[in-house]
């Protein structure tokens, strides 16, 4: 599936630095950044917030059937980082130890390529995770 | 709200149907729905359909018009449903408000998906979508990705083991074995499911349900004129439908769908029965893991139980409780979009005694569950024979 050039664009902070927000109301912090506050509606007040990229592996697995475009990563590891700041993402565990790769372990966030549409097409940029020692 | 029946049910052989297309499936299953019904056509007044990607897997919209057009109901208003995996059972939803609103007396609803026209990369991008495509799909996961990590939880939280899960998958062929509709109808053993190729660790191919075409469509009609129709009308008596996140990632606990728990509170309540009255479910085992959470989310096994419960054998036919009789989505096949309504037909079969080799003895109540993408969607419905 090709992504078109203005839905990349528009989510270069949140893939690139991982910026996401925080409700000042109930300080519950989000990523991707939220347009309402599920938690406090009206009453919440969202401000932007960049992510440290730290965290750890809530849950992971490895994908051996990955989806058309990803054939060359495969097979990959895919995980649930709950990150420092409270809020739980999705994404590749690269670089790291099989045995490494398990609940709890430390990770940090890289910045990577994560594929490219076709030979001529756009390439796309964003955030994988590594385990830390 | 006026009581709702499901007076017809018809479906298609279910698998790789290289010889049909939508306009084939869907008429195959309608017409035969409505010569159950003991319907001419006259007597239907909308169309509800549900259909999940037909835009991504077949190129074609407007599957609403579709609908009626196939099945000769022009020029009855018709609606297609999307709901990811839980089209079908939404679809069905949908139908019932209207008649039980007083709107409609007889309408019909089908569900219909054409998967095998693309390549099996394709079709797991295509149901990736059900998921969250900005923030889950482009890190790489896939619908297998996702529930394998539901899967880690679960064995990490609870001790569910790869053998429990395997168990899922071989009860369902076993079920399967008997209905002549089902895509796979051959039996396995939990060797062959831990043995078979690796999808997403811990799932396995034989973990996972099938890509499928088919389709499969009910009758449903106002309660009090249903008895015109047929001698065994089987009353929807619980209709409930809940949402949570798109993504996996952002709910609270991913060893259990808040959804479904929701969906499964309310249709209990408004049916006045509790988990014990239930006698067989038909539940939303896309992944096997997906079944353990099921038969945990709707109260038939205690939390963490559902995969111990399995392998010893007690969701198996005719024992404490059966669960997916008609081969589940593992062995019966999963067009995603029909899904949610041969649920309801399988059920339907079941409470009328016509179920053949997989009856359910004494069945009086069952239970449909239906899931759309990681969870997001959950759609349960319960329905009792009505004499």
């Amino acid at each position: 599936m090709v992504e078109g050039i203005p839905s990349i664009w528009r989510k270069i902070p949140n893939r690139y630095r991982l910026e996401g927000n925080v409700c000042e109301t109930c300080e519950t912090a989000y990523f991707p950044p939220r347009v309402v506050c599920p938690k406090c509606r009206r009453k919440g007040k969202l401000v932007k917030k960049r992510f440290s990229g730290n965290g750890k592996i809530y849950s992971f697995t490895k994908v051996y059937t990955p989806p058309t475009g990803l054939e060359l990563d495969a097979p990959y590891h895919l995980a649930i980082i709950e990150l420092s700041e409270g809020p739980k993402i999705l994404g590749q565990i690269v670089e790291s130890d099989d045995k490494k790769v398990k609940i709890g372990a430390q990770v940090k966030m890289v910045f990577r390529k994560m594929k490219e549409d076709g030979n001529a097409g756009l390439i796309h940029y964003g955030y994988k995770f590594k385990v830390i020692d | 709200m006026r009581k709702v029946s499901i007076i017809g049910a018809g479906m298609t052989k279910f698998g790789e149907r290289w010889d049909k297309g939508i306009p084939e499936l869907i008429a195959e299953a309608g017409v035969r729905a409505l010569v159950d019904a003991n319907l001419s056509g006259e007597e239907i007044q909308a169309v509800y359909g549900g259909t999940m990607a037909a835009g991504r897997l077949v190129g074609q919209e407007h599957i609403g018009a579709l609908l009626a057009d196939a099945m000769g109901l022009n020029p009855l208003p018709s609606v297609r449903v999307e709901a990811a995996c839980a089209s079908g059972g939404v679809a069905l939803r949908q139908a019932y408000l209207s008649v039980a609103s007083g709107m409609y007396d007889i309408v019909v609803v089908g569900g219909v998906e054409k998967m095998t026209d693309v390549s099996t990369g394709d079709a797991t991008i295509a149901l990736a979508g059900a998921g969250d495509i900005e923030w889950e799909f482009f890190s790489g996961a896939t619908f297998p990705a996702l529930y394998a990590l539901i899967a880690r939880r679960h064995m990490t939280e609870f001790g569910t083991t790869e053998e429990q899960l395997a168990a899922v998958a071989v009860k369902n062929h076993e079920n399967g074995s008997h209905n002549e509709f089902a895509q796979f109808q051959n039996k396995i053993t939990i060797d062959q499911v831990l043995n078979s190729k690796p999808i997403a660790d811990p799932l396995k191919i034989l973990d996972c349900s099938p890509i499928t075409d088919g389709a499969a469509a009910v009758v449903l009609a106002s309660s009090d004129i249903a008895k015109k129709y047929t001698d065994t009308p089987i009353e929807i008596i619980g209709s409930a439908q809940a949402s949570d996140t798109l993504a996996l990632h952002d709910r609270e606990s991913l060893t259990s769908l808040k959804a479904a728990r929701v969906a499964a509170e309310n249709a209990y309540k408004q049916a006045k029965v509790t988990p014990k009255d239930i006698n067989l479910a038909e539940v939303h085992d896309c992944f096997t893991i997906a079944e353990v959470l099921a038969i945990e989310d709707l109260g038939f096994f205690p939390k963490g139980k559902g995969g111990i419960a399995t392998l010893e054998g007690e969701t198996a036919l005719n024992s404490k409780i059966s669960i997916n009789t008609s081969g589940g989505l593992k062995a019966c096949g999963h067009p995603v979009g029909a899904t949610g309504v041969k649920q309801a037909a399988e059920i339907t079969w079941q409470l009328r005694g016509e179920a053949g080799k997989r009856q359910v003895d004494n069945a009086t109540i069952g239970l449909t569950h239906n899931i759309g993408g990681s969870g997001a969607t959950a759609v349960v419905h319960i329905m009792k024979r009505a004499d």
